[in-house]
């Protein structure tokens, strides 16, 4: 088992060492004199000198690599050339608000997802597995943005019974933050548990089929014990990589509804960033997601065993 | 006593009948064996006893009683009472009838919790006991595991535990050793004969294999395509079938009396191997690859013109790995190998390439043996490739081994037995000297097994290609091989013609194999057909 | 057919019913400002009613359809393209190959695909091809991650060393035998990628990183829309349908299309 999670650990390195390269050759990647595209026509040739100098392009490429990496694992990030603050910082401050959104939607979504996937399969081809069925494949053609924007129409505009502008910190008032999340996380758990309950459902339908199965029903064990003891763990695996992806998927999906309920969370930041040209924020951005992308999936890799206890052998 | 009975049982799937009219009986403590091929509704009939049937199969007509309660109009509840504890089944194969995620304790234990309503110290005390009545070496250890940690005849075992343990008065085993070796078959058989005696249960065996009916039980029922052929005490069915499918059963088994003639002692030699050792790469890790294992020991073996070599052993021995290095297929770690004289290792990529034209292999699986995109006569025709006359070269195989207007078709709108002799077309065509035969009858019903082995055997007595057929079924040895070469883990143990081995084995392991190897021999009758 | 694939292909016929209809005519011109007809709700004259700028949203949105299903094509087509170039190679030579591939190909796969084709197109700007191209690379590692899965389980089957027996050499195999084989799964693929290419160019325009405007895409439009919600909800509703629409009768056809080709070839 240490030696499963040694490798995990382990195998993770080389894919955060060639991210750490990739997003720093993004900024390189930009066509002509970055220092000049960052701070645009006007800039006099001071301040470009400074800002080179502060990127360190006047030294060669792999020089300035380790000089960026070691800032970076400090958490220096640079600063943002739109408000002059700390890249980490503004990263954070944005994050938590994301991290919120996310988890619980993805949390519910899963919730559902299980139910829902378990029940279909055990009456496959019945009624409530093609209802299951068809509602899973009619969410997953919807866009999120969209049914965010026809849930914030529907009880927002029209019946007034959720605000959907902006945003109220916890730290002021939990149940009015509170209020403000409802919607967004109610649109994500609703287009996530799509694909979920999807994925769910079919391993499912490939362990009611396996032989222990029919072996636990043999042994007389009742209906609901089958289910959850030896159909569930044994079927979840492939979900459960599923939720790691989505939940690094999400990351950036999540700034579709960050748009659409006007939230200050990363998405939105990143966006932002893009749209003024904010390069030391738009790389920061990229490597913190990339960076809990991989440690969100490290953690699932260490659940699997959990459910499926053939992978410490291999 | 009348324990099981089954009364005008139809078994239905939307648009066709599975089962039909199935009627037969079994008293307490018999052993019945219920015989037939894939497609004779066994396996369903088995598991309609405790309405086990998959998804959209049911029974549509007829009674099953057990002990007088019939079964077929139970509830739910009621059924689950009879389930595990008045009868119970073992599955055939080893790798998914045990739940990966959960321990061996708690899968033991939870039909014992349900039934028998004991405290846990005496289920785990139970649990103990059964685990070393099956042989397992250490229980205590074996509870704490998963199953992915046992071998396929460990944990058949296990199963056996695990469903004895709740002293069922049926024991319904479905193919249980189907997919073992021979020597792991007789263990758990044997197994699952003494434990069933000792509890006094009846054992239903559904099975396919006549010498285990043979050896294991004392009536038979027959099925084929879901009808039943025929009743009766497994003596007479097996020397005096009255049904003409159970005489072409029974008739299909491998026979041979260990006469096929050999060739001169000076025959030139095909195939020579020499001290040959075989590495299994090691599993891939980080930056290089792990320690490499050795799976052929310093194998040294000779195959003439025009004769046929059988080369035994069980999985797992490394008779398929030496099959395909002999081809040139696999990287010796030692050791040559010469065909015709020529050193396989001293050849170009190119001479390598014609040498194969004249060493063909047949394998095992007619399911993916062949390309499932090709049509058949592409696939036959795969080795002619820059051939004059291909076509004509094509039908006339075809038509030799019986499949004349079989050429446009594609590999799954035919049957396994058909594609095996698809299989033998596309390795004769191109007039190889050595044929390498990797078990190529061994997944194929005993019917159609009779029926690809005598064609192989006229093909080969016609255009008197050398032959090393692989096998681990000594029955097929003894049809078709003149010399048997065995093997375990990885080294050869014995050698010789196959008239000598099998009167007066030298070697401990084979005596062990052919002790293991069931036969027809009935005991009061004088007629052995093996 | 099913009715899921009937309901998919009637979808889909309506989409591409719209891109090559438009190509010739469409009820108004996209781009004509009428000014007397600001925000005119849905009526026999305008069927999805008009915007702010009082443009018939019919138009706009066929115009869209058109924009979006090239752009999706292009993104789709070159992912597959280099993806199963890629995939082949790793999964056939194995080696170090393989792990180099499998390297990049993860660390690619750790930047959210969002995320990561906002900052090629921070990169590159904003145009139809920068887009084609920042889709393309964030689904380009899926397609090598499929396409060498299929090839590591075809590569193991009998009719491959029957290949290499009957004296083919690894290009031979890998062309003749190896890759009609893995076409079902990438074709499944390219369905499901078509339809994310969709959704994520929905996305970023509505985001506004997109295609920028006036160019119309259902992504801006519904952007657009939000600021008129109380008074033109239909603004908001027509090009989202429309997404949606689209996305599931392409899901529904892929599904049917995995179905179709899965038995064939199977025991």
């Amino acid at each position: 088992m240490l030696a499963y999670i040694a490798k995990r650990l382990l195998l993770t390195l080389p894919t955060l060492l060639l991210v750490s390269v990739g997003v720093f050759l993004f900024i390189r990647l930009i066509p002509g004199d970055p220092a000049l595209v960052m701070l645009g026509d006007g800039a006099d040739a001071a301040s470009l000198a400074g800002l080179r100098a502060d990127l360190g392009l006047d030294r060669p490429l792999p020089v300035q690599y380790v000089t960026w990496l070691g800032h970076a694992v400090r958490g220096d990030l640079g600063r943002s050339i739109f408000s002059g603050e700390p890249v980490g910082t503004l990263i954070l401050q944005h994050f938590g608000l994301t991290a919120v959104v996310v988890l619980t939607a993805v949390t519910f979504a899963t919730l559902v997802a299980i139910a829902a996937g378990l029940i279909a399969a055990w009456r496959q081809n019945s009624k409530v597995d093609l209802a299951i069925v068809g509602a899973a494949t009619v969410v997953l053609a919807v866009p999120s943005f969209w049914l965010g924007l026809l849930l914030l129409l529907l009880f927002g505009v029209k019946l007034g019974w959720l605000p959907f502008v902006g945003y109220v910190p916890f730290s002021e008032s939990a149940a009015q933050a509170a209020l403000f999340l409802v919607m967004p996380i109610v649109t994500l758990t609703i287009t996530e548990s799509g694909v979920l309950t999807r994925m769910m459902r079919a391993s499912s339908l490939d362990v009611l089929h396996l032989d222990y199965v029919t072996h636990a029903r043999a042994k007389g064990l009742p209906e609901s014990t089958v289910l959850i003891r030896h159909v569930f763990p044994n079927a979840f695996a492939p979900t459960l990589t599923l939720v790691g992806l989505t939940l690094g998927h999400l990351l950036g999906g999540v700034a579709v509804i960050e748009t659409v309920f006007t939230l200050p969370g990363l998405g939105r930041l990143m966006v932002d960033s893009v749209l003024a040209r904010d390069y030391p924020v738009v790389q920061g951005c990229l490597l913190f997601t990339a960076v809990v992308y991989v440690l969100v999936n490290l953690l699932v890799d260490l659940c699997y065993p959990i459910f499926d206890p053939r992978v410490t052998a291999r | 006593m009348t324990l099981l009975k089954f009364e005008g049982v139809r078994i239905e799937a939307p648009g066709r009948t599975l089962l039909e009219d199935l009627s037969f009986e079994m008293a307490s403590g018999e052993m019945v064996a219920l015989v037939g091929e894939s497609g004779s509704g066994k396996t369903l009939a088995a598991r309609a006893i405790l309405r086990l049937l998959p998804p959209n199969v049911r029974q549509s007509a007829g009674r099953i009683e057990l002990l007088g309660r019939d079964l077929t109009q139970m509830s739910a509840q009621q059924l689950q009472t009879v389930r595990g504890a008045q009868a119970g089944m073992v599955f055939q194969e080893p790798m998914v009838s045990l739940n990966p995620a959960m321990t061996i304790e708690r899968q033991l234990a939870e039909g014992m919790r349900l039934h028998l309503r004991l405290p846990a110290a005496e289920i785990r005390r139970r649990s103990i006991a059964m685990l070393a009545r099956v042989r397992i070496r250490d229980p205590l250890r074996c509870l704490k595991s998963y199953p992915h940690e046992f071998s396929g005849g460990m944990r058949q075992r296990i199963m056996l535990a695990s469903v004895l343990l709740l002293q069922p008065k049926l024991l319904i085993a479905d193919e249980p050793t189907t997919a073992l070796d021979t020597l792991s078959q007789r263990e758990v058989l044997e197994l699952m004969v003494e434990l069933a005696r000792d509890t006094g249960a009846a054992v239903l065996l559904i099975t396919h294999d006549l010498g285990l009916v043979a050896r294991y039980t004392t009536r038979a029922v027959v099925l084929e395509k879901g009808r039943l052929m025929e009743t009766g005490t497994t003596p007479q069915i097996l020397t005096n079938p009255r049904n003409p499918y159970t005489r072409r059963l029974v008739e299909s088994l491998p026979r041979g009396h260990g006469d096929v003639a050999g060739v001169p002692e000076a025959a030139a030699k095909i195939l020579e191997v020499r001290d040959v050792s075989i590495d299994y790469p090691g599993r891939p890790g980080l930056f290089r690859a792990g320690p490499a294992k050795r799976v052929v020991h310093g194998v040294s073996l000779e195959v003439r013109a025009g004769e046929i070599v059988a080369l035994v052993g069980a999985s797992g021995s490394g008779k398929s790995t030496l099959g395909r290095a002999v081809l040139g297929l696999k990287p010796l770690a030692g050791g040559t190998v010469r065909f015709d004289g020529v050193d396989l290792a001293g050849l170009s990529a190119e001479q390598l390439r014609r040498f194969r034209r004249s060493a063909q292999l047949v394998f095992q699986d007619p399911y993916s043996s062949l390309d499932p995109r090709l049509r058949i006569r592409d696939i036959i025709a795969a080795s002619l490739r820059n051939t004059a006359d291909k076509d004509g070269r094509v039908q006339a195989i075809l038509e030799e081994v019986g499949l004349p207007s079989f050429g446009s078709r594609f590999p799954h709108q035919i049957s396994g037995g058909q594609r095996q002799r698809v299989a033998i077309a596309r390795a004769v065509i191109s007039r190889p000297r050595l044929v390498v035969a990797d078990e190529p009858v061994s997944a194929l019903d005993m019917t159609i097994q009779q029926q690809v082995l005598a064609l192989f055997q006229r093909l080969q007595t016609q255009y008197g290609f050398a032959c090393l057929f692989i096998t681990h079924d000594l029955a097929v040895v003894k049809q078709i091989a003149s010399r048997v070469v065995v093997m375990s883990a990885g080294a050869i143990v014995e050698a010789g013609s196959v008239a000598e081995v099998f009167r007066s084995p030298q070697h401990e392991y084979t005596r062990e194999l052919l002790e293991a190897t069931p036969t027809l021999a009935i005991p009061e009758s004088g007629r052995s057909s093996r | 057919m099913s009715t899921q694939a009937k309901l998919g292909s009637a979808l889909v016929g309506v989409l591409l019913l719209a891109v090559l209809l438009g190509l010739a005519w469409m009820p108004f011109d996209p781009n004509a400002i009428d000014l007397d007809h600001l925000l005119a709700a849905p009526s026999a004259h305008h069927w999805f009613g008009t915007d702010e700028f009082g443009r018939d949203v019919l138009s706009r949105a066929m115009l869209g359809a058109r924009i979006s299903v090239l752009i999706a094509l292009g993104a789709v087509a070159l992912a597959i393209a280099a993806g199963t170039t890629l995939g082949l190679l790793a999964g056939y030579l194995r080696g170090w190959t393989d792990r180099v591939l499998m390297m990049v190909t993860d660390a690619v796969l750790a930047f959210p695909s969002i995320l990561l084709a906002l900052a090629l197109i921070a990169v590159l700007g904003s145009s139809d091809s920068s887009i084609v191209f920042a889709l393309a690379t964030g689904y380009t590692p899926s397609v090598v991650r499929v396409v060498r899965s299929a090839v590591l389980s075809i590569r193991e089957r009998e009719f491959i060393e029957a290949s290499r027996v009957a004296g083919d050499n690894a290009f031979q195999t890998m062309t003749w035998h190896v890759l009609p084989n893995i076409v079902p799964p990438v074709v499944v693929l390219a369905t499901s990628l078509f339809g994310w290419a969709l959704l994520s160019e929905s996305a970023l325009s509505f985001l506004g990183v997109g295609v920028p405007p006036p160019a119309p895409t259902w992504g801006n439009m519904l952007s657009a829309s939000r600021t008129y919600m109380d008074v033109a909800s239909w603004l908001s509703i027509a090009p989202g349908l429309c997404i949606a629409g689209t996305l599931l009768g392409i899901n529904l056809l892929g599904d049917a299309l995995r179905d179709w080709l899965d038995p064939r070839g199977r025991t």
